[in-house]
């Protein structure tokens, strides 16, 4: 596993770009980018994203990027991806894109660009709601969450893309976490190198959109997997494998209080305890069941 | 001229529909990356180049994939790095692709698409209308109709001439089924003069590269968004020489012209002409030969080749001769007129003489059109011309208020 300490110095995602104090999205792209370093084309649809780069002629990406329509992304990066080959050009291409654009509306054309095994990098940013128009809720958004659309709670539970895609049979499904950073590069690393159709998921706080104090985003990102709401883990080749920062937390007792991750975004201020046992119930569930998937070939 | 007197070129006739004259003009432009999603009438031209590349070996990629949204998506893509990329559709399928292709407009990508023209639902319907290729007219595409199948070969070949030096992307629209289905033969040019006549050379200031990296589409203030339109109105106003002067030049390549943006048809002394496009251009000329032997009408044919660049120059000329146009719609703007007479009457407006203009509707979801209409509509021409009948905001063709019922009944 890589240290800390031995995570490339190179920027390749500027300082100075427009995200809010504490995004997530923008600590896990700098990541990422490092990983990947300068052969990379990225592709980015409607998001925050499209807005974090800086308006024209800035841009804070120092790699060619391509802006899409919100549904269009994995599309536009097959096309841009078969015109590189045709063309003799070996390079990664990698999509950015948030829930929004891979959970729901854009959730054909991920999947139809799994199903061709498209020679690309597809990576999710998943804040858990459509931040970029103001915070309302996605198929990625919680049990219980308040949202512009949500004001109640969203009544229905968060849908499981990394296991719909790697139904697709794809050579790589990932979750990560930008409180992880060196496990989130690690499996860049590993899939920067594959072929085929990878999918990555990065649990990046937003901290307007949930609530959240500014200096809290990256501690509410640790709390996710400390409290096992957000297992991290590996499809590789179809077996399913918890990855480190997640492995303790699989048994309920050693789980910290979903309280403690929920006291800190005013997203889950107005759940109720019996909200929150129902909520409880369910990741005890996901996380028995991911238990029992550990090392065992699933796809 | 006829391809049989062409004998340079009889080595290379082949007989084929529409649609595979597309997909051989698209091989012989040497396209890197297509997308392919089917709908009827355009479905063939897409099996026709997966055929061609898996069993010619041709180095093109054919992505096909589950929609046409994701069609449009992957010529864009393919595009940006620099890559020549096709694709096609018609009817629902451009609907579907609609906010793609007002992105690859906007994003200035030479993008070539060809669209088979079909009426849309509800209800659901297959037969011939214009009004799907005309609405990327509004979208920042060139918009080029031909006529017949060796039209439609030279035409895409053309498109990719106009997108390569415009930098604005072109559709080019064909009659669905009537052309797409039907077999003509055509002559196809050696493929030394296809790659001279659009180089794959040419300098690409837009593609996105690892060496010199910038970004593609971001947010734009509002102080400058209205000069990036004014540019993609400028570049496509002033297309209009530059497809009659692609058009010359192909001509002198392949003995063959079809009049750059206007084919003018019995013109030189004409004092009423109909504005068609397409396919029923045939039955248009024969009409205007058929009016002045029987009448004695002087009658010709304005064969709309391009939709955009709209051709107002030129027409403001043929204007100049002509006493009244009857513009002959195979669409329709609900409650105004045809789109295509609504363009005319702005683009005529100013001139000092102006002609009559004429809105005609006619041939919506495939209703036959015949001869006969087109001899109708030129005396009708003729007669308001005399003074003898109304000029009226939109005429419709063959429309029978009582078909409905009729049918119900029989049934
Ligand atoms: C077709 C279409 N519908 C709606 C929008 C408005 N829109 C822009 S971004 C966005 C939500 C994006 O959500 P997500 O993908 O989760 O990214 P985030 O903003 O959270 O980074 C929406 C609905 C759009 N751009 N295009
Ligand atoms: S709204 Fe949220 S996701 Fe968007 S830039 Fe701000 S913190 Fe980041
Ligand atoms: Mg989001």
């Amino acid at each position: 596993m890589t240290s800390i300490k031995q995570l490339p110095y190179e920027e390749y995602f500027l300082a100075g770009n427009g995200s809010c104090p504490g995004c997530g999205l923008t600590i896990g792209l700098r990541n990422v980018l490092k990983a990947l370093g300068k052969n990379v084309y990225m592709v980015v649809p409607a998001s925050c994203s499209s807005v974090v780069q800086s308006p024209f002629p800035n841009s804070s990406a120092t790699v060619p990027l391509l802006n899409t329509p919100f549904a269009a992304s994995a599309a536009a990066a097959s096309g841009m991806v078969r015109a590189l080959k045709i063309m003799g050009k070996d390079a990664v291409v990698m999509v950015w894109a948030g829930d929004g654009g891979t959970f729901d509306i854009g959730l054909a054309t991920v999947s139809g660009a799994a199903e061709r095994n498209e020679d690309l990098l597809y990576i999710c940013y998943d804040n858990e709601a459509y931040m970029n128009t103001g915070g309302h809720r996605s198929s990625a958004t919680p049990l219980g969450t308040f949202t512009g659309t949500t004001p109640t709670g969203k009544r229905e539970n968060k849908k499981n893309v990394p296991l719909i895609m790697a139904a697709h049979g794809i050579p790589y499904v990932a979750t990560a976490s930008i409180a992880f950073v060196t496990d989130l590069y690690d499996k860049i690393m590993k899939a920067k190198d594959m072929k085929g159709f990878r999918y990555i998921q990065i649990y990046s706080p937003c901290t307007p959109g949930w609530l959240l104090p500014t200096e809290k985003s990256v501690e509410s990102a640790k709390l996710a997997v400390q409290t096992g709401i957000y297992p991290l883990f590996e499809i590789e080749g179809g077996i399913f494998k918890i990855s480190a920062p997640s492995k303790a937390y699989l048994k309920k007792e050693k789980r910290k209080p979903l309280h403690d991750y929920f006291k800190i975004q005013g997203r889950f201020k107005h759940l109720k305890e019996e909200h929150i046992k129902l909520i409880e119930q369910w990741i005890d569930q996901m996380n028995e069941e991911y238990a029992a998937l550990d090392g065992k070939k699933i796809f | 001229m006829s391809i049989i007197e062409d004998k340079k070129s009889l080595s290379n006739v082949k007989v084929v529909t529409a649609n595979e004259a597309v997909a051989l003009a698209v091989k012989c432009a040497k396209v890197d990356v297509g997308g392919a999603y089917p709908i009827s009438p355009q479905t063939s031209i897409m099996e026709y180049l997966t055929k061609y590349i898996e069993t010619e070996n041709i180095p093109m990629e054919i992505v096909r994939v589950e929609s046409e949204h994701s069609a449009m998506a992957v010529a864009m893509g393919a595009a940006a790095v620099g890559a020549r990329a096709f694709t096609a559709t018609a009817s629902q399928g451009l609907l579907y692709m609609a906010e793609m292709v007002y992105w690859v407009g906007s994003s200035r990508l030479p993008v070539v698409m060809a669209i088979t023209s079909r009426a849309m639902g509800a209800p659901w319907i297959l037969g011939n209308e214009h009004t799907d290729v005309l609405l990327p007219r509004e979208w920042g595409w060139m918009v080029l109709f031909p006529e017949d199948n060796q039209e439609v070969f030279d035409t895409i070949i053309q498109a990719y001439k106009l997108a390569d030096t415009t930098l604005v992307p072109v559709v080019v629209g064909l009659d669905g089924f009537i052309l797409s289905h039907t077999t003509m033969p055509i002559s196809i040019p050696d493929q030394s003069i296809i790659d001279n006549f659009i180089p794959k050379n040419t300098p690409k200031p837009y593609a996105l590269n690892t060496e010199d990296p910038f970004t593609h589409g971001n947010a734009v203030h509002s102080n400058l968004y209205l000069e990036f339109r004014h540019n993609i109105f400028k570049t496509i106003e002033d297309s209009e020489d530059l497809v009659d002067e692609i058009d010359k030049e192909w001509s002198k390549l392949t003995g063959r012209s079809y009049g750059g943006v206007i084919e003018e048809f019995l013109l030189d002394d004409a004092e009423v002409a109909v504005l068609v496009m397409g396919a029923s251009s045939g039955d248009a000329k024969e009409a205007a030969k058929k009016v002045r032997e029987k009448y004695g009408i002087k009658a010709g044919v304005i064969r709309l080749r391009s939709i955009r660049p709209f051709p107002v120059k030129r027409l403001s000329k043929i204007a100049q001769k002509v006493k009244a146009i009857g513009v002959f719609d195979r669409n329709m703007s609900p409650g105004l007129g045809g789109m295509i007479a609504t363009e005319v009457k702005f683009a005529l407006y100013d001139l000092k003489n102006r002609p009559i203009v004429q809105s005609y509707i006619g041939g919506l979801g495939g209703k036959d059109v015949k001869i006969a209409d087109f001899e109708n509509i030129l005396v009708e021409l003729k007669e308001m011309v005399d003074g003898k009948r109304e000029v009226e905001k939109v005429k419709w063709v063959g429309l029978d208020l009582a078909a409905i019922e009729k049918f119900l009944e029989e049934v």
